[in-house]
């Protein structure tokens, strides 16, 4: 073998070397790497117990309710299979809706109800004008479909 | 033509993103050309102060 | 038409080529963005959801590109340093490198203004966003390294490691999106689907790539120049280069 052809089977080897390191550390970490749980994780107890975590999903249409005179609001996050109370204090961004992402940091009260302390929307890779909005949801409206563009998204593993 | 610079109200937004690659472009652009000609002009140097013999007290500062 | 495109692996020849190929990517890099911005800024329409903020999406996916395929390109020409031993292949790691953090910190910098108004937040530590930070970080890297070691042939080999380990970091990016649970959505255009957005949005979006590509490519190769001059001036044809008086 050439000395030439000798560098590249190494850099090579090293490379695949490297991939395989990383390959295993990520799968090590996995859960870690996860940066919100759905609430079908949550009612398996695979998110933590002790500590603050996040959970993701889609806000439940209809579930939204403000307490009066306060910023306190309550909704319900759902990944279709489960669904998990959540309460919030404070402003919710502007992409903030029902029927869409949304992923809530805080944690699990004795109540199984979700204490949130950061509440962020979660967008989808969807763009369109206004106006394509409109007919797609004038069209669901008519055919009685749900519109959950993001669903996928907020599916469980 | 106002309302293009409101942005529909993410003007900060917008325009802090779009501002920064502008400044990032042209930053980069001057000081590229500014090692091109630094670079050259180091040569130079060189070449009239005779050989390499000196070149990091040349070069301090110079070439990025 | 037969060409010798070993020619150009010499310093010598290549200096000139890549001025006229770095003026002429620059020009189409100032076309394309004028077009690009045009559509972008104005033509375009508002997005249903996300109002005009969503405008950042035709300078943050660009940059985020380019940063990952600037990085590809250096672990290439990194790759092809240390097999051939190549100086001139080293030359184009290294002035790939700055470029290539530019993109990312600019990726990294437009996002967190679209993620203000969009999600609520300028920075959360989820996937995608993490591993782009790193990516920042291994570009900034690979430059200390090369401050830190004297000589330029041993900063070559050296930054080329570096280059080639962390080059693992760039599929990790591309498919955070779709192996974990992220903040950040997925992706709008791939090779395997249909685009998600109008017609209008994409077009202004791939011209805006275009003119990130050229830009790259005409930053990279005016950089390349600089760094033939600086580390070959000792030889007689930089010395000739000179008494020509400007560069050709």
């Amino acid at each position: 073998m050439k000395p030439r052809t000798r560098r590249f089977v190494w850099i090579g080897a090293g490379l695949v070397a490297v991939a395989a390191a990383a390959t295993l550390i990520l799968s090590a970490f996995r859960s870690n790497l996860v940066f919100f749980f759905t609430p079908s994780q949550v009612y398996a107890h695979e998110a933590p117990q002790s500590r603050p975590f996040r959970i993701g999903g889609l806000v439940l249409g209809g579930s939204l309710e403000r307490v009066p005179g306060t910023l306190t609001v309550r909704f319900k996050v759902t990944d279709t299979a489960a669904t998990v109370p959540v309460t919030y204090t404070g402003l919710l961004p502007d992409l903030f809706k029902e029927g869409k992402g949304v992923v809530a940091q805080g944690a699990m009260g004795a109540d199984g109800t979700f204490h949130a302390t950061q509440v962020l929307a979660k967008h989808d890779e969807n763009y369109m004008p206004p106006e394509a909005k409109a007919a797609i949801d004038a069209a669901h409206a008519h055919s009685g479909a749900m519109s959950m563009p993001s669903l996928h998204e907020a599916r469980a593993q | 033509m106002t309302s293009f610079f409101e942005m529909g109200g993410y003007a900060w937004y917008v325009w802090m993103a779009y501002g920064a690659v502008a400044a990032a472009v042209v930053a980069e652009t001057f000081a590229l050309r500014r090692r091109g000609h630094r670079a050259l002009a180091t040569a130079r140097m060189m070449r009239e102060a005779g050989g390499d013999a000196d070149m990091d007290a040349i070069d301090s500062g110079g070439a990025r | 038409m037969i060409v010798n495109w070993f020619r150009y692996a010499s310093p010598v020849s290549f200096y000139p080529l890549a001025g006229r190929l770095a003026r002429g990517f620059g020009a189409l890099a100032a076309v394309f963005a004028a077009i690009g911005l045009w559509i972008g800024l104005v033509a375009a329409p508002t997005d249903a959801t996300q109002g005009d903020a969503y405008r950042i999406i035709f300078i943050h996916v660009p940059a985020a590109w380019m940063a990952m395929i600037v990085y590809v390109a250096m672990a290439l020409w990194s790759a092809v340093a240390l097999g051939l031993n190549a100086r001139l292949s080293a030359m184009m790691a290294q002035a790939l490198a700055p470029t290539g953090a530019l993109m990312a910190a600019l990726a990294l910098w437009s996002g967190a203004f679209w993620g203000r108004p969009t999600w609520g937040t300028y920075w959360a530590w989820d996937a995608r966003m993490t591993s782009t930070l790193i990516l920042l970080f291994l570009y900034l890297g690979v430059i200390a390294l090369r401050q830190a070691i004297d000589d330029p042939r041993r900063a070559d080999r050296a930054c080329a490691v570096l280059a080639l380990v962390g080059v693992v970091n760039v599929p990790i990016i591309y498919f955070s999106v779709q192996w974990w649970n992220t903040l950040h959505q997925g992706s709008s255009i791939s090779l395997t689907a249909a685009p998600k957005m109008a017609m209008l949005m994409l077009a202004g979006l791939l011209v805006m790539t275009a003119a990130a590509w050229c830009y790259c490519i005409a930053a990279s190769l005016t950089r390349v120049r600089a760094i033939i001059v600086e580390r070959e001036r000792g030889s007689g044809w930089v010395a000739s280069l000179i008494d020509i008086g400007t560069s050709p």
